[in-house]
């Protein structure tokens, strides 16, 4: 059992008082690994309270810069950081209120030759990318590794997240086969975005991070969550496992990475 | 009267308040055995109508509560 420090202590006590988390919880949070792709709108919460609650190392990967358009919803990067290095930025935030943490940094552009060397070794993903490309990519590799991630997406004021568990749950790709094709679907810089959608939806990944690495409760799995902030409606669309899945199914198709931005662009 | 069982292991949180109590009762109980007994001090008041109370939530056995001379009290409990 990790000796905690009496700073340790008050600063985990909050979850160490949850029945669901407690000391044990608490010591796994801080063995934990977890890596967040994309330091923008979801992976700038995610990153905060992932830092907040003590996972012990938390990986950050982007190759962008901080843009004054970013700091609306970005809120891990501040006026100050614009030029910056966004993993730089988000790291220098997280540090800050938790030094026992350990971020790694990859200012990177993940794509199908880096990101199986990227994810290895993590214990949990989130997606927080902006792109339908990168997050068929990210699903892809978090099923060959086999490691648990949470889906993230949002549009005006509307998020949707779920939770797969590769081998056990529904992917991505059991429910969505392939990314549109590019322009079918508004990015957020063309389409805008609520910025507090961003936190409210980075934030419910954060928690899936945390309740699969203490075990509490039950992960958002075979289910997609969807809400639209105008109403503040939430509904849960139950999702299964499909034999016919070219990734998960029993007969797979995708039996590699691809840079599936690639092979749209080769049939223009 | 003065209480036969002994505890394994003892925790004064003379001066502890809540929530630490707790979290230092619930760290206590990590390190312990099934079946052995942690002794408590705490203070009057919040600590303990809370600490036992929470306790016994979790699933432990409160064997026995006496307050003592300087106002505090020993509190013997059986981890669950
Ligand atoms: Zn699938």
């Amino acid at each position: 059992m990790i000796d905690f420090t009496e700073e340790q202590l008050e600063r985990y006590s909050r979850h160490i008082l949850l029945d669901d988390v407690g000391v044990a919880g608490q010591e796994k949070l801080l063995q934990a690994k977890v890596i967040i792709v994309g330091a923008g709108g979801l992976g700038s919460p995610a990153a905060l309270y992932l830092a907040a609650a003590g996972v012990g190392t938390i990986g950050i990967v982007d190759s962008d810069v901080v843009e004054v358009s970013n700091l609306q919803r970005q809120i891990a990067h501040f006026s100050a950081d614009i030029g910056a290095a966004k993993v730089e930025s988000a790291a220098a935030k997280m540090q800050a209120i938790n030094p026992d943490v350990e971020v790694r940094t990859y200012r990177e552009y993940l794509c199908a030759a880096n990101i199986r060397k990227i994810l290895a070794g993590y214990d949990f993903v989130i997606d927080g990318t902006d792109n339908f490309p990168t997050k068929f990519l990210v699903n892809d590799a978090c099923v060959f590794l086999n490691i648990p991630f949470s889906h993230g997406g949002i549009l005006r004021f509307n998020g949707q997240t779920m939770t797969v568990v590769p081998g056990q749950t529904a992917c991505y790709r059991c429910s969505f086969r392939s990314p549109p094709p590019p322009d079918a679907v508004p990015s957020c810089a063309q389409a805008g975005v609520l910025g507090a959608v961003a936190g409210m939806l980075g934030t419910i990944q954060a928690a899936e991070a945390l309740k699969h690495i203490t075990g509490a409760g039950e992960l958002l799995t075979n289910t997609l969550l969807t809400f639209d902030a105008r109403t503040m409606a939430f509904r849960r669309i139950r999702l299964k496992k499909q034999e016919s899945c070219p990734l998960c199914g029993p007969h797979p198709v995708i039996t590699e990475l691809a840079d599936v931005e690639r092979t749209v662009c080769t049939v223009q | 009267m003065k209480t036969a069982i002994r505890a394994d292991v003892f925790q004064d949180l003379k001066g502890v308040g809540c929530p630490m109590n707790l979290v230092k009762t619930k760290v206590a109980f990590a390190k312990m055995e099934s079946g052995q007994i942690l002794g408590l001090i705490l203070d009057n008041g919040p600590p303990i109508n809370n600490v036992p109370r929470s306790v016994i939530r979790e699933g432990h056995e409160i064997l026995s509560q006496e307050q003592l001379a300087d106002g505090t009290w020993s509190v013997l409990i059986r981890k669950a």
